[in-house]
């Protein structure tokens, strides 16, 4: 890989705005990797139409960062140019697609996250990012929709896709609790009325999860021991791997456009 | 002799007009005013600056738009005009206007519903087929062929169709 990383000033309102859009990527990213391989012609297209509001709220999210950070990079090279241990997205968002029911899983922890926390975020006193909450909650409500859909027919189905919504949840469970995550600048930007407090979604939260996953005759997991790292830059050596294929133009082909 | 103020306003017909005449590439029976996404028209001096909020975050059609907005205007005579997307307050299918509905009902999709009801996680809607009117309707997929259409089947006429997702 020829061209250097960018190097961005990683203030806390940068660092809010980059971790939030990060997450958005690499879960776009990890749908569009079902584009063709769906086990049906309409969730192929569902999960494809998902990961494209992902990748939109993602763009509008970068483009806040780099405004904020008057430097001289931009949403591209805010998504193309950074490597592993400057992205600061969520373990969760980074783990592998799985078999469907772990994609499915996947997404119903995030959705139902992301849909509190973008209808919090529309008090933000940053007006931008008050707009792009306001639009990214009416595309999450149909995310979180679709996903506990899905949960339900999973877990209330076959005893083959019984066995592998369980294991999903049982594998998936140890990364949810990133979401909840704070440091001293997240902390301030929460103080100054910027950013949301996720433990004030944690409630609720954890109310739409237990409520579907039971509707789903699934169980959710009693160790509440939680991983940790990606919000700091400490990933899991799949981050690489998936960076490698979504940065390989521009990494080949410096500023290369359509 | 015509008065600056006169002379804006006609200036900002002529360019809202032109605007207005772009249609959505993935709707083309649709224009980005029966949409409600061309907003408003901003005029200093000859220059013209067309606002747009966006529908969807990730809807491709987006740029398309932009271009076609730009390109309309250079035909009506506007030099150098300017396209900017503006988030807020966010694009809603409550601003799609009437005359759109009942053109999209005629090209076969379903006009979207008030976007009252979209915070159901559940069921709660009932779309009527815009084929023969029927309302024994069900959703196929909450996804469809573009980011704001879902698909449905209607039971009596078992017509499948496209469904404007109220936002």
């Amino acid at each position: 890989m020829a061209v250097a990383n960018i190097q961005v000033s990683e203030t806390p309102l940068v660092l809010y705005a980059l971790r939030r859009a990060d997450d958005a990527l690499i879960l776009g990213h990890r749908l569009s990797e079902w584009c063709g391989h769906a086990p049906m012609l309409e969730e192929d297209m569902a999960l494809s139409n998902i990961a494209l509001d992902l990748i939109g709220q993602a763009r509008e999210l970068y483009a806040f960062a780099a405004k904020a950070e008057r430097r001289d990079n931009d949403e591209d090279k805010l998504a193309y140019l950074r490597d592993v241990r400057q992205y600061r997205n969520l373990l969760l968002v980074e783990q592998p697609n799985g078999d469907f029911a772990q994609t499915l899983v996947r997404q119903f922890f995030y959705s139902a996250f992301a849909d509190l926390c973008w209808r919090a975020m529309m008090s933000s006193r940053y007006t931008t990012l008050a707009a792009i909450a306001a639009k990214s909650e009416k595309e999450s409500a149909y995310h979180l929709r679709h996903a506990s859909e899905w949960i339900i027919r999973l877990g209330d189905g076959t005893d083959e896709s019984h066995r592998r919504a369980q294991a999903a949840i049982d594998h998936l469970w140890a990364f949810t609790g990133e979401m909840f995550s704070v440091d001293d600048g997240e902390r301030a930007l929460i103080q100054a009325g910027i950013a949301v407090d996720p433990e004030t979604l944690r409630g609720r939260w954890l109310q739409t999860i237990s409520d579907v996953v039971s509707e789903a005759t699934l169980v959710l997991p009693q160790n509440n021991w939680m991983q940790q790292g990606g919000r700091t830059g400490r990933h899991s050596e799949h981050l690489g791997h998936l960076l490698s294929e979504l940065q390989s133009m521009q990494r080949t082909f410096p500023g290369l456009t359509w | 002799m015509v008065s600056v103020l006169e002379r804006d306003s006609e200036l900002r017909r002529r360019a809202w007009d032109a605007a207005a005449s772009v249609v959505d590439p993935e709707i083309p029976v649709l224009t980005i005013a029966d949409l409600g996404v061309l907003r408003e028209i901003v005029l200093d001096g000859d220059l013209v600056e067309v606002k747009i909020t966006p529908t969807y975050s990730g809807c491709p059609a987006m740029n398309m738009i932009a271009l076609e907005i730009e390109l309309a205007l250079e035909r009506a005579g506007f030099r150098h005009p300017k396209v900017r997307t503006v988030l807020s307050p966010a694009w809603t299918t409550d601003w799609m206007s009437e005359d759109g509905r009942q053109k999209l009902r005629a090209y076969g999709i379903a006009p979207p519903q008030a976007s009252s009801s979209r915070r159901a996680l559940f069921g709660g809607q009932a779309v009527a087929c815009p084929q023969c009117g029927s309302d024994k309707t069900e959703l196929l997929s909450e996804f469809g062929s573009t980011s704001c259409k879902a698909l449905w089947r209607c039971k009596a006429c078992r017509e499948p169709f496209d469904y404007f997702k109220c936002h």
